[in-house]
């Protein structure tokens, strides 16, 4: 029989971090191979979005055998609708850093950056506090590590994770071919680990209380718990952990305001769930048995009926539109003929049925974009205008 | 030395002359002087020896590395959705008719500049704003009167 999915609060992230000198030793004590399965057999994936899983990205990266790699905690939260990482950063900064050390420890990196977007700069002091009492404590115990703070200068395509690298060597933020992976030639061409700020809090978890009890929690596929951040049209903004694979219909019932129309899963490059769909949805990574299962960085922004989804839309589109890159065509020109597109549609200069062509540009976009910026924007446009088709005319 | 390049050899000392070290250099600058002229990143290629079209092309990517005069306090509006639902344009009314500009301009004594930009991320206290950055979030009109003239005072 099929299990019925509830919404279930957990409180793990933001659970006390005075522990971290003892979890901090008590790991480095032990076989790095040994907490590399751990990490497997949680089954914990990326927290940014992607859902990479994460062990697998360190087990990478350890084997290779090269002097330098590094450890990049990505802390370039731009995504509309998402901001738990700087709450993290604020809470539970210990956790992170650790999480990075154990990282060091079992690739063999011993050189962190944390990548904190530009929007964050007031951020920076206190987290330099931390990073400094880290690295004495770090040195206390003669372990090899440390972590500096890399700062970013507003653009959204350098949470792309080779788009953070390369901006970190001083170029264009421009997302680089993949493969190699980072995991083989990251930053400076060195193997590097990058992952998201909330990916490296729940390690912490893992390494604290083991693999099982992570693994425990959520769904097949969706393992463990995720922090999401709600905003929009609802009475509880703010930052909430929840187990994975919840369905929609549940989070509306306790996050939305009672006249929730759509909801937006994953940001402005994630999905638009219309209210008709709510109940078959379920918050995930790919790979459920039945139903939808839409993934997220957290994001989810709940639109209830005052709202338009032509001007939801013509804002996304402005979003990328400004926040491409630049690098390849059918992002750059894509996003702008979207974006004029559906103005030309909406004031009447171009039928209706040019939304159709529209589509087929996105599903263009989506084969031949370089990155995942170019190739998402056909998630929210196609579910936007699909699903909201007379908004988009009248 | 004029007061640029000195800065500029002092940021290339503390922060390196790599590749690397370009964008510390640049927001340096930008924190000091609060924008990059083109002589400015000329300067600041010969101190690092790169191509000048290479500063060039790498700071003007950045959208908080400004390329045109800005003024002492860059005030950055977000307009990405949640903030727009929130009220975002009641705000940029308010600081409009404050300081009599609009959105791009900088007031004639070069005190503030007022800019929209993307997802700052306080979604869930929208309507927010940056003033260099420093983050302002739940914002109403009053609560915008108030913290600009605490700024016009200073």
């Amino acid at each position: 029989m099929a299990k019925e999915y509830n919404l279930k609060r957990a409180d793990f992230i933001f659970r006390n971090e005075n522990d971290w000198e003892n979890i901090l030793s008590r790991t480095l004590d032990k076989d790095s191979r040994e907490l590399i399965n751990e990490l497997i057999s949680s089954e914990l994936k990326g927290r940014g979005g992607a859902g990479f899983p994460t062990g697998l990205k360190w087990k990478l990266t350890s084997e290779a055998e090269v002097a330098q790699k590094y450890v990049i905690c990505n802390a370039d939260e731009g995504e509309p609708g998402t901001f738990k990482d700087r709450e993290i950063l604020m809470k539970v900064p210990f956790k992170v850093l650790t999480a990075m050390a154990i990282c060091g420890y079992i690739t063999g990196a011993t050189k962190g950056f944390i990548y904190l977007r530009g929007e964050y700069k007031f951020l920076q002091p206190d987290l330099q506090k931390v990073i400094d009492e880290f690295a004495y404590y770090c040195k206390e115990i003669g372990f090899d590590f440390s972590i500096e703070i890399f700062m970013g200068s507003g653009a959204y395509i350098c949470g792309e994770e080779t788009a953070l690298m390369e901006s970190m060597e001083g170029f264009r933020g421009e997302p680089r071919n993949k493969p190699p992976f980072p995991t083989n030639k990251g930053y400076m061409g060195m193997p590097t680990v990058i992952n998201n700020v909330e990916t490296l809090a729940h390690t912490y978890t893992i390494f604290k209380h083991g693999a099982k009890k992570f693994y425990d929690l959520g769904v097949q596929f969706s393992r463990g718990t995720k922090l999401f951040s709600v905003s929009g049209d609802t009475p509880k903004p703010g930052i909430y952990e929840l187990e994975l694979g919840m369905s929609l219909s549940d989070f509306v019932d306790e996050f939305g305001d009672g006249d929730t129309k759509a909801v937006q899963v994953g940001g402005a490059s994630g999905f638009l769930v219309p209210r008709k769909r709510f109940g078959e949805t379920s918050i995930g990574y790919k790979g459920k048995l039945t139903g939808i299962s839409l993934p997220t960085g957290g994001s989810m922004m709940l639109f209830n009926s005052t709202r338009s989804m032509f001007n939801v839309l013509d804002n996304y589109l402005e979003f990328f539109r400004e926040e491409s890159c630049g690098q390849c065509t059918p992002c750059r020109v894509g996003c702008q003929q979207l974006h004029m597109g559906i103005k030309a549609v909406k004031q009447g200069q171009k039928p209706a049925v040019y939304l159709d062509k529209l589509l087929k540009l996105t599903e263009t976009m989506q084969y031949t974009a370089k990155c995942g910026l170019g190739q998402s924007v056909a998630n929210s446009f196609s579910s936007i205008v699909e699903n909201f088709r007379e908004e988009m005319i009248y | 030395m004029t007061q640029t390049s000195e800065l500029i050899n002092a940021l290339a000392d503390k922060h390196g002359r790599n590749r690397e070290n370009l964008l510390s250099v640049l927001q340096g600058v930008v924190r000091q002087e609060h924008y990059l002229s083109e002589s400015t990143m000329v300067e600041i290629a010969r101190e690092m020896d790169l191509p000048a079209a290479e500063v060039y092309g790498t700071a003007t990517f950045y959208s908080f590395l400004e390329y045109k005069k800005m003024g002492q306090y860059v005030i950055r509006i977000c307009k990405t959705i949640t903030c727009s639902m929130k009220g975002k344009n009641q705000i940029l009314l308010t600081i409009e008719d404050m300081l009599k500009i609009g959105v791009g301009e900088t007031t004639p004594d070069r005190k503030f500049t007022v800019l929209q930009t993307n997802c700052l991320g306080w979604c869930h206290k929208a309507p927010a704003m940056l003033i260099n950055d420093e983050v302002y979030t739940e914002l109403t009109p009053e609560k915008v009167r108030e913290i600009l003239s605490e700024y016009l005072k200073k």
